[in-house]
């Protein structure tokens, strides 16, 4: 069926060397802290994309998992001294068995109430964080400083690891997905997000396989949210667990074109550029023109091109035959 | 002892708000053979397939699947069992084409892609669908969205196979196409239920007939006594009709 042509294979492998080789030819950090941003953002739209572009749910409650994942991670190495690399598998198992348990009673949930219900549920995570104590509250979780090195997941003199590691998850997500893609799930989550009816006639358990969907979604999302905190070495509610988080892996999804595997990380690759760029040029002057162009852009894009990036090449490809 | 029947509903009976849109509705099928389901619109017969094969959860009767009591089973369960099912208003998978969608029925008893591709061509090539396995679903014409939906179906191999009315609104040729493609499939030893407006095909195809009105089940027979019947005649067309006969 969909197998990776000759052309894509080499297309992928010449993208990758570029970012492989990108860093060693700039010491210009906020390049760095750009791209790595762009492979978070993009891991993180591609975990959105298995759940909202293959099998149908959008949710707009992504962050909640991207959270769980950094306080999961954090807690435990401030408390327990667990290391972060436990921490990161665990964070990811705490945020599918949440996703679950709030995925399984939203079943019957489609379209916009089913993004409705996501905000919602990202909404009570975040009151939730914000007044418990055990974690930190509102005051959130600073981490200790531990030896730089691998085995601690922290560097403190260059970005580059955290810049090589979050390239690998990245790919490690893109195969993932490109697995489902091809796989009977992949077909089961397509045949569920045209219609639940359509499903269930071909046999389809449709609440097993969106709680998979879920869970796999909710896992990817909190091993970001780990990094994050790794990367950033503070976390609170405010920087973590914030609605315009999950909005912006749903838009780089959606420009990028859902449903398929690239999608998020084509959407990713110019969506997050240009909202830290205007954030840096324009936004310490605190009013709010970096967000205006951000919105414009947004505007502009779901007018235009609602299918995303990719049905704005098939229609510039045609109009040039 | 007898061979239990291929489908055996008892007392089926569901309400939608006060309405009884199954009242009591008793009917079997045995295996092999090809029963109507017809009544005028609102007679309750999307109904009675809703509850049969799970979509509805029915408010009382029971329905036994080679005598296996089926009711209140999960929709894809009933599928996994072996019963496949069209729908009144088409459904198939829009954004994939032909082979997808009948491979994703077929992956219901493959796994593997490479087996579900082998037997959705199959499929195809038997439906007749199989020069347009490259299309996408939203391409196709009516006639063939149907086929390819009577596709989907058999391609997740099921023993009893339930069309709700895939031959309305086709043209006459492709009315021809379609009751030509149902006795093939009865010919691979298929049970079929049909629920059809359509008396040309009802006649043609069917062993036997089960008329319902309003709900309930007014009779049942042989194509020809059905529609002779004055019950049955007034239910579709009214009293003065069944006076001047």
């Amino acid at each position: 069926m969909r197998k990776m042509t000759f052309k894509q294979i080499s297309r992928g492998l010449i993208a990758l060397i570029v970012v492989g080789v990108f860093p060693l030819l700039t010491t210009n950090t906020f390049a760095q802290h750009v791209m790595i941003l762009f492979f978070m953002f993009g891991m993180m739209g591609v975990a959105w994309n298995i759940m909202g572009g293959y099998a149908g749910m959008f949710s707009f409650g992504q962050v909640a998992f991207f959270g769980i994942g950094a306080y999961t991670s954090s807690f435990l190495l401030i408390t327990y001294h667990v290391s972060p690399w436990i921490g990161l598998i665990l964070g990811g198992l705490v945020a599918a068995l949440v996703g679950a348990a709030i995925g399984y009673p939203c079943s019957n949930l489609r379209g916009h109430y089913f993004a409705i219900a996501s905000i919602a549920f990202g909404e009570i995570v975040r009151t939730h964080f914000n007044n418990w104590k055990m974690i930190g509250a509102a005051e959130g979780l600073s981490l200790p400083m531990l030896n730089e090195g691998f085995r601690n997941f922290m560097f403190h003199s260059s970005k580059l690891p955290y810049y090589y590691i979050m390239l690998v998850f990245l790919i490690i997500s893109l195969g993932i997905c490109y697995l489902i893609s091809t796989s009977k799930i992949g077909y089961y989550f397509r045949a569920i997000k045209e219609s639940h009816d359509v499903a269930k006639v071909l046999g389809v358990n449709v609440v097993w396989y969106r709680l998979i969907a879920i869970m796999i979604s909710a896992f990817l999302t909190a091993v970001a949210g780990t990094f994050y905190a790794q990367y950033v070495l503070y976390i609170d509610p405010e920087s973590v667990m914030l609605l315009p988080i999950s909005v912006q892996i749903v838009l780089i999804s959606m420009l990028g074109g859902a449903g398929s595997v690239m999608g998020p990380v084509v959407g990713a690759a110019i969506l997050i550029p240009i909202s830290e760029i205007t954030r840096v040029w324009l936004g310490h002057k605190g009013t709010g023109v970096d967000m205006l162009i951000y919105g414009f852009l947004i505007t502009l894009i779901s007018d235009y091109q609602p299918q995303g990036l990719p049905g704005l090449l098939t229609s510039l490809g045609k109009r040039a035959k | 002892m007898k061979k239990a029947p291929c489908l055996e509903a008892n007392g089926m009976t569901k309400h939608l708000g006060g309405l009884y849109a199954n009242d009591h509705i008793d009917f079997s099928v045995e295996e092999g053979e090809i029963v109507s389901v017809i009544g005028p619109n609102g007679a309750g017969k999307s109904t009675l397939f809703n509850c049969i094969t799970g979509f509805y959860p029915p408010n009382d009767g029971k329905v036994f699947f080679f005598g296996e009591e089926i009711t209140h089973r999960r929709a894809d369960t009933i599928c996994k069992m072996g019963v496949a099912r069209t729908f009144q208003v088409v459904q198939i998978i829009g954004d994939m084409t032909v082979l997808e969608n009948v491979m994703t029925g077929a992956l219901l008893r493959y796994a593997k892609i490479g087996y579900a591709v082998k037997k959705a061509e199959e499929v195809l090539a038997f439906t007749g669908l199989g020069e347009k396995k490259d299309f996408l679903g939203t391409a196709l014409t009516i006639a063939d969205k149907k086929r390819l939906e009577v596709s989907m179906a058999l391609a997740t191999q099921p023993k009893l196979l339930m069309l709700d009315e895939s031959m309305a609104g086709l043209t006459m040729v492709e009315l021809r196409g379609m009751i030509d493609l149902i006795k093939r499939i009865r010919k691979n030893s298929m049970t079929l239920i049909v629920v059809e407006h359509v008396m040309e095909a009802v006649m043609e195809i069917s062993d036997r007939v089960v008329v319902l009105n309003s709900g309930k089940k007014i009779m049942e027979g042989s194509p020809k006594e059905v529609v002779r019947h004055p019950e049955v005649i007034q239910a579709y067309l009214g009293e003065r009709y069944v006076v001047s006969q």
